[in-house]
Formats: structure tokens, C-alpha cells, sequence
């Protein structure tokens, strides 16, 4: 028995599920970030498996690139959490709905 | 064989450290559990014969990013038990439906489109060294990779003016001045 | 020197546009020293562009630019004799009034845009006169109505004047619709709307029924710019406007547009009998329905402007006679008496501090020599006394109708019958005038005009007296001069021989038993009171005024109060109240989506994209 690219991709699959209901069921803005990331890692999973299995290099160039967006998405995100916080004195996400129709 | 123990052991780990992260009532156990996951990522990339990703993950994500979570838990200090008591109807519920359906129609999805037998493309025996992976950054992907410099500065200076023209200019929405 | 022909029309537009932005600043009287310049020139060029017709040259087609080619409208005009002949007199008549104008309008609020609308009038009559295809006549015609509005409600915070200028203005736009529906029949039969093309194949492409509809449809654009029955009401009330505007309005420009217009269309009414019939009876029936109403006016204007009808129906029964050259004829001599007396009564009223009822005047002509001795010359003019310009053109229309016989000998009666009335109320006007008694009122201090005024009045003396003998029964000048625009129209002619000096002597007995029956009435001592029974009934205009207000006014605006207050309130604001009414109620069973918190929307993001993917995979045959 090997490790196959399948094992990688259920893996993959289950981990951006559950940062999906990471986003969903968190009101902690900071924790609801992390689950993103959560996401974005499995991502870089399936890049590098498939990468691997093909033989491209350019499944690991992918996963740097998302790293980068993903570094870039953190730093501002951050930045509207604090500049949020400095407002109201919480990383409430439920707190923060004015646009209530 | 080792290979499946190695495989098997992290998926839990990381498996464990994403259950941890989205039921801790403390983020800075959340960013624990998401830093025991990252770490078990780049066990995987190093499998996968991605090294210079895996030294990448070690650094930027584990080392850095997660760094930046637990300092600003810590500056804005949310770092307590916060009320996990769920406050908008059937978001539980909803959450559990699409996040299992998800998961099952992606692995449908991937059974549908994976492909097997190794070296289709491209080289067979690919390792992710710094060199290769430099040749295809800088050789195939420059313009992307210049894209990426614009977009860390918008970043860079997105992230100054939030924290230059905070709610000290703008009002509150119920016109209190802001603090 | 043809190639300069376009200035004809750009220097008056010019002056207009420039008028209107710079006038406050040009002043007076220097807006209207230039005003009048620019319609000088004009003439003095179209005077000298008209030089060669006298040698027998043909004429010309000035293309300027393309506009609607596939109609067969360019901008490009038409030079022969006849349009030389109406721009003479438009630029001519139009720059003595201009000058007239600098001296009556003295003194007033809008001295300049006064100015600048009197340019515009000048040059949207001269496209409409140079025009050599419909479209462009078309445009010249509706910007004639246009100015019109603007002139005769110039005076616009006279509640009196405003409603002149809407009257004028609306059923002016009875007459456009007439043409129009005209214009789109002759594009439907000939495919272009040029004149060359229409004229020259219209015996072969039009049948009698077709030429008969379109050229009554013409002839209804005609009574609307001019005033014959039944649209000629706007006419009397256009008093409203400056005097000089009555003048150019009645004298030079518009009332001529719609008998110019029906000479430049003969080739389509020669092929139409029972059109050209109409035309020739509702001419004279015009014209002695108007004369009957003059008698009965004491408001000198109003004199004039049903004299101004009654002589438009000589001219339209002259060219519904197919005398052609004698309706060009008489249209050009009325231009220069009719601008004359308006002119002169503008003298009058100017002298007599806006007073305009001729029982408070009366022996105005030791006051007023000059004035009284050129519209003196105008009266006899218009009454058509030998050797005087009425005479020859009004005496050749009768002489055309008597020619032609049969009933178009009851429109000869009714032409004497008039020119007798006509010779009547003029008598009378001038001696209510200018003999007699003062009738003053207080504070009344009646003096001769500026030269500006008079200088205009002395040369329209001069024509009015000599510019009939261009066109006698011995030398037929205008006749030879417009044949190379008639000369394919088979014209009726005044027999020869005695007989029109016969017809003359008829005319000249009841004109001066017109003249003499006035004196008898008006010149000795007392003047006749005048009131109830027909009196009354004439000076109200036989009441068809009230009678069109009530029978299409009043149902008119009864129609539109219930559009307005009924239709609009509840069928139009219904439809788009419950459109709104109805987005409002979906708009708020859609609100409870937004609730506001991130958390929901990021939970229908997911829901979503995995509905995407599963319809993908269905698609693609996963299950």
C-alpha cells in the first residue's frame, strides 16, 4: 500500500470543508482569518500532490503565489480587524450589522 | 510502508489541529491548532518532494503569519474564553450541511477529474529545489511574479493608511466620536 | 458673384445670433443700425445677383452642403426670377422696416433682441423663399411660424400679446400640418422631394385624384401662413406685436409665404382643376368677408390687418385663377403699400402716445405732413386709383377672372364688390385719421417722426405709386421677367383689346363710389355713430372667434382637463404608482435576506458554489 495522490486530495477536501465551517460558525473575526487560511493550506495541498503526480514544477510555483496572496489578504485583513476594533472594542463579526435590511 | 505511517499520522495531526482550531474557545488555542496543521502540511510537501514550498510553509506561514495572529490576539486582547452559544438561527445546522456536502461533492468532483500514472508531463522525478523552482518562477511566471511584488505594496500601503487614518477622522455611525 | 448667394441667409442669421449674445453690450441704437446692415447687404446683393434675369439668364442652383440626400433635400438653393423677385422684396421691404424700426422702437427694454428676432424673421423667410426642394422650405416655413411667435408676443407681459403669439403660432401649426401631410404625400409619389424633379414629372406621375390631394394639403399649409379662411383669425390679433413687426409680418414676409408657395407649385395645381377652383373661391370669399369686417374696425391696426386678408384673397384667387405672374404681381405692390400704411399708422400711433382708436384722432394732418401725405399715396394705392400700383395688379386679377368665364365670372363680381369696400374703408380710416375734428383725448401731443421714420415711409410712397407700371397691359415687364419660371404653366391671360379697359373703367367707377360714399358718411361735419346691428357684429369679427372657441377650443381643453385630471391622475400615475407600489412590496419581502451579519452571506457563498458544483458534475455525468 502507497500513498496516492487520492489520499492527498480527501485529505485536501476534508481540511476546506472544515475551514469553510471554520468562516461559518466562528463570530471571532481572528479565528474566521485562520479557517481562511485553513482553506487556502488545503489548496497548496492539492497543488503540490497534482504537481508531484504530473511532474510540474508549476504546482509548487502555484502554491507560493497563494502564499503570497494569502500574506497579503492577512496583513490587510488584520489591519481592517484592528482598525474595527479600535471602533467598537470587538472581533464580534455578528456585532458589525448595520447593513440589516 | 513507512511512507503510509508518516502520511497517516500527520493527516490526523493536521486533521486534529483544524478540529482544535474551529471549537477552541481561546483563539490562541485556534492559532495552535492551526499551527500544528501547518507544520503537518509541510510534512506533506516535503513528501512530495516540495522542499524549498516546505521551507517556505516552515517560515512564512508557521513562522511569520502565525506570528502576526497571536500579536494582535494578543495587542486588541481577546485572548479569553469568548461565548460560543450561537446566536443566528439554524447557522449550526446550515454550517454542517454544506461543509459535509462540500467535502463529498469536491472528492466526487476529484474522482471524476484526477489523474493517475506519474510523469504524464513533464519530468518525472521532479524535486522542488530552490533551483527548479527559481528556473520556473523567473524563467515562465516572471510577469506573475512581478504582479505579486504590486500586490504586496498595495498590501503594505492598504495596511499603513488603515492604521494612519483610523476612526479618529470618521465618525461613528451613531455619531459618537470615535476612540 | 451666384456663389455668394448663401450670404443671403447667413448675414441675417448672423446678425440674429449675434444680437441675441452680444446685444445688451452693442446698445442702442447701434444693434439696430447693424440689424438693418444686415439685411442691406442682402439686398444689395440679391439686387445685383437679379441683374442678369433682365438679360434673359436662366436660372441657377446654389448647392451648399448635403443633408438628406435620399430624400432629395440638400442644402441648396434655387435663383430664378421668381425667388429673386420675393427676395427683393423680403430684403427691400424688410430693410426699410428695420430702419423704420430704429426710430419706434427708441427707448425700449429689449431694444436689441427686437432687433435680433427681425433677423432671424428676415432670414428664415429668405430659406423659405430660396429653398429649391420642399425639406428646405419646410424649415424655412416652421421658422417663419417661429419668429412670428416670437415678434407678435414680443411684448410678452401684455397677457393680450402672449395669447396673440399662442393663437398665431397654433393655427399657423393647423396650416404646417396640412403641408407636411403634403410634403410626405409628394415623397411617396415622386420618391424625392427636390423641386427640379417633382415639377418637371409631376404630368406624368401624378394622377388627377393624387394632385388634387396633395395640392388641396398645400393649400391648407397656404390659408394658415396666408390667413385666407378658414385659419385666418391669428391675423387681426398679430396687432398685438410692435408696429413694425405688423408690418413686416402682413407686408414682406409671412402672410406672402403661402401665395409664393402655391405660384412655386403651380406645375402640381395646373394638374388639379378642382383645387385650383377652391383656391380661387376661397381667394374671394376671403376677401370680401375680410373687406366687410374692415369696415367695421376703429382701431386703425385692425383696419389694416383685415384689409392686409382681403387683399391676400386677391392674391390667392389670382393664382387659383392660374394667373401666376398677376398674384406675384399684386403681392409685390400690397408689399410695398401695405408696408407703407402700417408703417404710417406705427407714425400715427407713435405721435399719438399709443393710441390706436382712429374716434380719437382726427385732423392729424397739419400735424403730421409727411406721414399724412405718404399714406395718402398708400390709400389711394390700395384702393387701386389710376395709375397708382393697386390699380394695375388688382385690375389684372380681375381682368384674369373675367377672362376665364363661366362661374369664375361670380368671382370677378365679388372682386369689384370688394374693391369697392375696399375704397371704402380706407376713405374712411384716412379721413378719421387725418381730417376732421380732434378727437384727442388730454395730454395728446401729436408730431411728425424722426427722419428714420419718414425717410422709410417717403421711398414705400415712391414704389407704392410707380411699381405698377412694371406690369401694364401695354408693357407686361414682370411677366417677361418671371417667364423663365412660368414658362412651361399655361396662365390664364386678360383678354386683349378694349375689353380690359372696359373692366378698368368698371373698377375705377366703384372706387370712386367707394371713396365718394366714405366722404359723404365721414367728411362732413358729424361722424355717424355707429353702434349695434352690423356694427357691432363687424367689429367683433362676426364672433368667429367665439364661434371657434366653442366649437373646437372649448372641447379641446375639456379633452385635455379630463387627460389631464382624469387619465393622467389615474391611469397614467396608476400604472406607475403600482409599479412602484409593487417593486416596494417585493423589495420588503426580500429584506429579511439581509440580515447584516457576514456569517449568513458567507453561508449562502458556500451553499451556492457547492449548488455550482454539483450541477457541474451532474452536467458532466458523475452520478
Amino acid at each position: 500500500m502507497t500513498v496516492t495522490l487520492g489520499w492527498y486530495m480527501v485529505l485536501a477536501a476534508v481540511l476546506f470543508s472544515m475551514g469553510a465551517g471554520g468562516v461559518l460558525i466562528r463570530r471571532n473575526a481572528l479565528v474566521m482569518f485562520m479557517s481562511v487560511e485553513l482553506m487556502l493550506n488545503s489548496v497548496n495541498l492539492t497543488f503540490i500532490a497534482a504537481g508531484n503526480e504530473l511532474g510540474l514544477v508549476e504546482g509548487q510555483v502555484a502554491a507560493l503565489f497563494i502564499m503570497v496572496v494569502a500574506a497579503a489578504e492577512v496583513t490587510i485583513g488584520l489591519a481592517i480587524l484592528v482598525a474595527v476594533f479600535r471602533r467598537r472594542a470587538t472581533a464580534n463579526v455578528d456585532v458589525l450589522s448595520e447593513l440589516k435590511g | 510502508m513507512i511512507e503510509v505511517i508518516v502520511f497517516v499520522v500527520f493527516a490526523l495531526v493536521a486533521l486534529a489541529g483544524a478540529v482544535v482550531m474551529i471549537t477552541a474557545k481561546n483563539p490562541v488555542y485556534s492559532a495552535m491548532g492551526l499551527l500544528a496543521t501547518m507544520f503537518a502540511m509541510a510534512i506533506f510537501y516535503v513528501m512530495l518532494d516540495a522542499h524549498f514550498v516546505a521551507a517556505v510553509q516552515i517560515i512564512v506561514y508557521a513562522g511569520a503569519v502565525m506570528t502576526l495572529f497571536l500579536f494582535v490576539i494578543m495587542m486588541i486582547g481577546v485572548d479569553k474564553q469568548e461565548d460560543t452559544a450561537e446566536t443566528i438561527p439554524f447557522q449550526r445546522g446550515i454550517t454542517f450541511v454544506v461543509a459535509l456536502g462540500l467535502a463529498v461533492v469536491i472528492i466526487l468532483a476529484g474522482r471524476q477529474a484526477w489523474v493517475t500514472g506519474s510523469g504524464m508531463f513533464g519530468t518525472p522525478d521532479l524535486v522542488g529545489t530552490i533551483e527548479t523552482v527559481a528556473d520556473s518562477l523567473f524563467g515562465n511566471w516572471t510577469l506573475a511574479f512581478l504582479s505579486t511584488v504590486f500586490l504586496l505594496t498595495i498590501a503594505a500601503v492598504g495596511t499603513v493608511a488603515l492604521a494612519l487614518f483610523g476612526p479618529t477622522a470618521v465618525r461613528d455611525v451613531d455619531g459618537e466620536e470615535g476612540t | 458673384m451666384i456663389d455668394y448667394l448663401w450670404l443671403l441667409i447667413a448675414l441675417p442669421l448672423l446678425g440674429a445670433l449675434t444680437l441675441i449674445l452680444f446685444g445688451k453690450r452693442i446698445g442702442e441704437p447701434a444693434s439696430g443700425w447693424l440689424a438693418s446692415a444686415l439685411v442691406v447687404i442682402p439686398f444689395l446683393i440679391a439686387a445685383t445677383l437679379t441683374v442678369p434675369f433682365i438679360a434673359g439668364a436662366e436660372p441657377e442652383t446654389v448647392y451648399l452642403f448635403s443633408w438628406i440626400p435620399v430624400v432629395g433635400a440638400n442644402a441648396s438653393l434655387l435663383w430664378d426670377p421668381l425667388s429673386a423677385l420675393m427676395t427683393l422684396v423680403v430684403t427691400g421691404v424688410g430693410a426699410l422696416i428695420h430702419i423704420y424700426s430704429v426710430g419706434y422702437m427708441h427707448g425700449d427694454e429689449r431694444y436689441s433682441l427686437f432687433f435680433a428676432y427681425m433677423n432671424l424673421f428676415i432670414a428664415s423667410m429668405l430659406t423659405l423663399v430660396l429653398a429649391d426642394n420642399f425639406a428646405l422650405m419646410f424649415v424655412g416655413w416652421e421658422l417663419v411660424g417661429l419668429s412670428s411667435y416670437l415678434l407678435i408676443s414680443f411684448w410678452f407681459v401684455k397677457p393680450s400679446a402672449a395669447a396673440a403669439g399662442k393663437k398665431a403660432f397654433i393655427v399657423n401649426r393647423i396650416g404646417d400640418w396640412g403641408f407636411l401631410i403634403a410634403l410626405m404625400m409628394i415623397f411617396a409619389a415622386f420618391g424625392t422631394l427636390d423641386f427640379g424633379i417633382v415639377f418637371a414629372e409631376a404630368h406624368s406621375v401624378l394622377s388627377v385624384g393624387l394632385a388634387t390631394a396633395i395640392t388641396l394639403m398645400l393649400f391648407l399649409g397656404a390659408t394658415g401662413k396666408s390667413a385666407q379662411l378658414p385659419l385666418y383669425m391669428w391675423l387681426p390679433d398679430a396687432m398685438e406685436g410692435p408696429t413694425p413687426v405688423s408690418a413686416l409680418i402682413h407686408a414682406a414676409t409671412m402672410v406672402t409665404a403661402g401665395v409664393y408657395m402655391i405660384a412655386r407649385t403651380a406645375a402640381l395645381f395646373e394638374l388639379a382643376p378642382i383645387s385650383l377652383a377652391v383656391v380661387a373661391t376661397v381667394g374671394a370669399l376671403t376677401a370680401l368677408f375680410a373687406a366687410t369686417i374692415a369696415v367695421g374696425q376703429r382701431d386703425i391696426k385692425r383696419v389694416l390687418a383685415y384689409s392686409t386678408i382681403s387683399q391676400l384673397g386677391y392674391m390667392v384667387m389670382a393664382v387659383g385663377l392660374t394667373a401666376f405672374t398677376a398674384g406675384i404681381f399684386h403681392l409685390t405692390t400690397h408689399a410695398f403699400f401695405k408696408a407703407l400704411l402700417f408703417l404710417g399708422a406705427g407714425s400715427v400711433i407713435h405721435a399719438m402716445s399709443n393710441e390706436q382708436d382712429m374716434w380719437k384722432m382726427g385732423g392729424l394732418r397739419k400735424y403730421m405732413p409727411i406721414t399724412f401725405a405718404t399714406m395718402a399715396i398708400g390709400w389711394l394705392a390700395i384702393s387701386g386709383l389710376f395709375p397708382l400700383s393697386g390699380f394695375w395688379s388688382k385690375d389684372e386679377i380681375l381682368a384674369a377672372a373675367f377672362a376665364k368665364g363661366g362661374f369664375f365670372t361670380i368671382l370677378w363680381v365679388i372682386g369689384v364688390v370688394t374693391a369697392m369696400i375696399t375704397a371704402f374703408y380706407m376713405t374712411r380710416l384716412i379721413i378719421l385719421t387725418f381730417f376732421g375734428d380732434k378727437r384727442w383725448d388730454e395730454g395728446a401731443h401729436p408730431h411728425e417722426s424722426p427722419f428714420t421714420m419718414t425717410i422709410p415711409l417717403i421711398i414705400l410712397a415712391v414704389f407704392s405709386a410707380v411699381a405698377g407700371l412694371w406690369n401694364t397691359p401695354v408693357r407686361l415687364g414682370l411677366e417677361h421677367f418671371l417667364e423663365p419660371t412660368f414658362g412651361s404653366i399655361h396662365q390664364v391671360h386678360p383678354a386683349g383689346g378694349l375689353t380690359v379697359w372696359a373692366l378698368a373703367l368698371i373698377s375705377l367707377a366703384v372706387i370712386v363710389i367707394g371713396i365718394l360714399v366714405a366722404y359723404g358718411r365721414y367728411g362732413r361735419g358729424d361722424l355717424p355713430t355707429e353702434e349695434g346691428g352690423y356694427w357691432a357684429a363687424a367689429l367683433n369679427g362676426y364672433g368667429v372667434d367665439d364661434f371657434y372657441g366653442r366649437v373646437i377650443v372649448a372641447p379641446g381643453k375639456a379633452i385635455a382637463t379630463w387627460t389631464a385630471m382624469v387619465f393622467d391622475t389615474k391611469v397614467v400615475d396608476g400604472i406607475v404608482n403600482g409599479l412602484a407600489f409593487g417593486v416596494r412590496a417585493f423589495g420588503s419581502s426580500m429584506r429579511v435576506l439581509q440580515t447584516g451579519w457576514v456569517r449568513s452571506y458567507g453561508a449562502a457563498i458556500v451553499a451556492g458554489s457547492l449548488g455550482v458544483i454539483l450541477w457541474l458534475l451532474l452536467q458532466g455525468g458523475a452520478f
